[in-house]
């Protein structure tokens, strides 16, 4: 019963995330495009649709909640003050790496860069070249936010600015820009954006909490955050790598 | 079948997670999991939620965020042209209208950025007020879609628009009040939600496929790494403000 409640409440959560796309998409499509949708998109089909959104996103962000966040959270403080720096480096390389794949963002975004890329040409057009494309991409980018969040703890455990290092991170993604294929660019610099969601988020922020709280002389508040900011640069460095590697 | 499909592939993605946690728990810190069946029928949540979640995406909101661009790009809809004129960017105001109201109403209310700007309006003792912190981030998303439909409407190449946006940044954090400045970076990763990445991806695709002269390939990415940059700059530009206004309060009440 407990259960059912807090579903409920987690749905009414979900629901309020979508309903201002659905509001914007109804306000343009009928006040400002004044036509009805299409024939070969069924209303119903949209409607179960936009049900699963829902239902979907409720039960995994409450299965998040009930399995993965408690267990996770509390091996990231574990790890944080067991003090063996080895194990500690080794488990936020793991985590990085674990929650990206799961990501549902970065799933759906891989999916779609392997067909737009099967349909320039650069890959065979088939679906077995474009999956094994969108699962390169996906470990590309899952490698490369289990290293950030490694560097995001070494600079937590140093005390190095964060500043510093985005900015060289910058310097980094400009530079590759220039030698990189131009086809790649745009799914490199949007897979910083979809790899720090849902279940990236609060694991790595509880891990650089925790560290950050369990070492004398630093602000949780000041070193805790800034993981999640490495995580969205360093994915463009390897994707745009993983171009140069692919052509 | 689908959906059995659907739940096979996600039990591969979310294998690795779960092995990596269980791993660590069992063999490294060697403890056993506490409510060990709450946690199992959690990850079985996980993974029926997920997979229903990847169905209704490629159900409705592809679908939804490709039919507004094409539809809002179509000749049909746009302003008519002169015989013999070229297509100006400004015609397409729908488009950027679209792309901004999407972009401000996703972020405004975002539970996460609701929880980060009451603890940013904790720290920093009432200089910042939590909700112009949200509108500052609402506002830098919006507008970070904006100029990506604008972008693939022009053909701008990407990387000249988001190495603008890096100086801007860079130029920021030197300038800005530092305790901000982390919090203003993961701004930028945090507003991007898991239902609005999806509706700005195919919005891009769908603009990118349906205005001439525009390769799908070269143009239709983009818009997400714009929506994640510019919440940075608005974020510390807002601090910036807050913080001069204070001492202009201060300067003028001694």
């Amino acid at each position: 019963m407990k259960l059912l409640t807090s579903l409920l409440r987690a749905s009414l959560d979900s629901l309020r995330d979508l309903t201002p796309v659905v509001l914007v998409v109804v306000f343009f499509q009928f006040l400002v495009l004044r036509q009805p949708l299409p024939d070969h998109m069924g209303l119903v089909d949209l409607g179960v649709g936009l049900v699963y959104v829902v239902l979907g996103l409720t039960l995994f962000v409450k299965g998040l909640q009930l399995g993965l966040f408690p267990i996770g959270e509390d091996l990231a403080y574990a790890f944080a003050r067991k003090g063996s720096l080895a194990w500690l480096l080794l488990f936020s390389f793991a985590l990085g790496f674990g929650t990206t794949v799961a990501e549902p963002a970065l799933i759906a975004v891989a999916n779609k860069a392997a067909e737009v890329v099967a349909a320039g040409g650069i890959i065979p057009n088939d679906i077995e070249n474009q999956s094994r494309f969108a699962f390169q991409l996906r470990m590309v980018v899952a490698v490369s936010v289990g290293s950030a969040v490694v560097l995001g703890v070494l600079r937590i455990f140093k005390g190095w600015p964060l500043h510093y290092l985005i900015i060289a991170g910058y310097v980094i993604v400009l530079l590759i820009t220039t030698v990189a294929p131009e086809e790649i660019i745009g799914i490199a610099y949007d897979s910083g954006g979809v790899t720090t969601s849902t279940i990236t988020v609060p694991l790595v922020t509880a891990l650089g909490v925790g560290l950050a709280s369990s070492i004398k002389g630093r602000n949780p508040m000041l070193d805790g955050f800034g993981l999640i900011a490495f995580a969205s640069v360093m994915p463009i460095i390897f994707v745009l790598v993983f171009g140069l590697v692919l052509t | 079948m689908q959906l059995l499909q659907t739940l096979y592939s996600t039990l591969l993605d979310v294998l690795p997670i779960a092995a990596i946690i269980f791993g660590f728990q069992y063999l490294v810190i060697r403890r056993r999991v506490t409510h060990l069946p709450r946690v199992l029928s959690g990850f079985g949540m996980v993974l029926l939620g997920l997979s229903l979640f990847l169905l209704g995406l490629e159900q409705a909101l592809f679908p939804l965020g490709e039919l507004m661009a094409v539809q809002l790009a179509s000749p049909a809809f746009l302003p008519e042209l002169v015989d013999g004129a070229q297509r100006h960017w400004s015609d397409y105001y729908w488009v950027y209208l679209f792309a901004f109201a999407i972009g401000a109403s996703t972020t405004i209310a975002e539970p996460s950025l609701i929880a980060v700007s009451i603890k940013a309006g904790e720290i920093s003792g009432g200089t910042i007020d939590p909700f112009m912190l949200r509108i500052a981030v609402a506002l830098g998303m919006a507008f970070g879609i904006t100029l990506g439909a604008w972008r693939i409407v022009t053909g701008t190449p990407l990387h000249w628009l988001v190495m603008g946006a890096y100086v801007l940044v860079i130029l920021q954090t030197l300038r800005s009040p530092r305790m901000i400045i982390p919090l203003a970076f993961d701004s930028g990763g945090v507003t991007t939600s898991t239902i609005t990445v999806p509706i700005i991806a195919a919005l891009g695709l769908g603009l990118a496929s349906s205005i001439e002269g525009r390769s799908i390939l070269l143009d239709g990415f983009g818009m997400i790494a714009l929506a994640c940059l510019f919440p940075i700059i608005t974020v510390m530009g807002y601090a910036q403000l807050a913080n001069w206004l204070e001492t202009r309060k201060k300067r003028t009440t001694e």
